[in-house]
């Protein structure tokens, strides 16, 4: 019952493998919850890690990473936290008279009034235009201290999604999906000739023919399975 | 308790009945990824306890009376499955898994960042699906690897372990018989990566001393548990 050798930022040197600091491509410092990551007279504590009595600790179980002095956490798996002017891709999970409860995959569902939606509606009759069921791209446009949030539709692109298929993956794997510069989602477009729009809360928009939804679908999964094997220092 | 009875469970040598010596800890294996529909999910096998654990969440907390404007509610179901003993257990809520579930929620408590979540429910199940001894320290520990599964932010991890008396001998993860037939037992749950103690229960009676030597031997034991934890963790499971 050997665990994994600790990561820590004091112990961190040639002769213990480790190898300072961590650079790309080097094997990842995998930590658990309350891992002591070192001293935090030097560095800031960024997300995932919390500066307890003079030392960071871990508060998630990933990679940690130490870029310009902040030391952070990729987690393995995340919830979505919603964040003003994200883009999301949600459903409608209900209504009343004059306003939607949309799904982004947050805690808690947000809510989009009727003056926000995407055409005039009337009172009484906001179904004729998003009935329950349907999925929605749409801004987050508030965000209240209780994690409350509104969506809008007002905007440009944001629509009703009518066609093609939505895939989920979790919120901090987007990264890798849309790559350097937007490469990765750019290659992925060109090779299977789909519309694919990577919402904030890790839903996937992809539109297209039949042959290339499931071609992109394809890719999405062997990207993220990649990713996952990749985070764990596995062979890829 | 029982105390009952003439059952030797502890031998002349110091062995017990099923070969351990007094400070050795059951065999503990623990995986991530058990149950592909949950947050976070986590089984562990311990002697023979096998018990899984699986989060949701954190989630909007139904109904709204529970709700708390600045943090999240932990709300933890333990569960002994009907066929876990010999003796068939009655289906559903009693007073003990009432209990247990309520003692999980406030030792787990201790190290969830709840505050992050107000007004938030975050579902953790315990379901032991089959018992030995020791079924809430195995719930705890597993709780909290499915909670770390799950990428809820914590401070620590809470082992829990169990040490106790057997025929006047203090000893280090009590089973089945010694938990049946001894005199005490004192269930912790520790934070290993400090030291702290964020749960502790005791049954029957133990001396100052022996106190300190059931307390030294699940501080020893927290540690090899909490090294499989990791491990599973880091290495393990999807």
């Amino acid at each position: 019952m050997k665990g994994g050798s600790v990561a820590r930022l004091d112990n961190m040197s040639g002769d213990n493998g480790a190898g300072g600091p961590r650079r790309s491509r080097q094997a990842p410092l995998l930590v658990a919850p309350g891992d002591d990551l070192g001293d935090s007279g030097e560095y800031e504590a960024g997300h995932g890690v919390l500066a307890i009595n003079g030392r960071l600790r871990a508060l998630k179980q990933g990679r940690m990473n130490n870029r310009g002095g902040t030391v952070s956490i990729e987690p393995r798996r995340t919830s979505y936290v919603p964040r003003p002017s994200d883009l999301v891709i949600g459903y409608i999970e209900g209504c009343t008279s004059n306003i939607w409860f949309v799904d982004i995959g947050a805690p808690f569902n947000a809510i989009l009034p009727m003056s926000l939606g995407p055409s005039k509606a009337e009172f009484g009759g906001i179904r004729k235009v998003l009935d329950i069921g349907d999925a929605i791209l749409c801004r987050v446009q508030e965000v209240e201290e209780n994690h409350s949030s509104v969506v809008t539709m007002k905007g440009m692109g944001l629509r009703a999604i009518r066609a093609g298929t939505v895939e989920e993956i979790d919120p901090h794997l987007l990264g890798r999906l849309i790559g350097r510069g937007g490469n990765n989602l750019r290659q992925l477009k060109e090779e299977t000739e789909c519309r694919v729009v990577a919402g904030d809360n890790g839903r996937v928009w992809l539109d297209g023919d039949l042959d290339g939804i499931i071609n992109a679908r394809d890719r999405l999964n062997a990207l993220l399975t990649e990713a996952k094997i990749e985070e764990f220092g596995g062979e890829v | 308790m029982g105390g009952y009875g003439d059952v030797q469970c502890i031998d002349e040598n110091g062995i017990r009945l099923d070969g351990r010596t007094k400070d050795e800890v059951r065999p503990v294996s623990i995986e991530t990824g058990v149950v592909p529909v949950a947050d976070g999910s986590a089984r562990i096998r311990w002697g023979l306890n096998d018990c899984i654990a699986a989060v949701y969440g954190p989630m909007e907390a139904h109904p709204r009376k529970i709700q708390r404007q600045d943090r999240a509610v932990l709300d933890v179901r333990y569960n002994m499955a009907p066929f876990s003993t010999t003796d068939r257990i009655r289906p559903g809520f009693n007073r003990r898994s009432r209990e247990i579930s309520k003692v999980t929620a406030e030792a787990l408590e201790s190290v969830v960042l709840t505050e992050l979540y107000p007004r938030s429910k975050i579902r953790v199940e315990i379901e032991i699906i089959c018992a030995e001894a020791g079924t809430r320290c195995a719930g705890i520990t597993a709780a909290s690897v499915a909670l770390a599964h799950a990428g809820i932010p914590m401070t620590d991890m809470v082992v829990s372990v169990a040490s106790g008396k057997v025929h006047d001998i203090v000893v280090c993860d009590l089973n089945k018989e010694e938990d049946n037939y001894g005199e005490a037992d004192l269930p912790m749950g520790i934070l290993p990566n400090t030291g702290e103690l964020v749960f502790l229960q005791m049954d029957g009676d133990l001396s100052p001393d022996q106190f300190q030597e059931a307390w030294d031997y699940n501080m020893e034991a927290a540690k090899v548990i909490h090294e499989e934890m990791v491990r599973a963790l880091k290495g393990g499971g999807e």
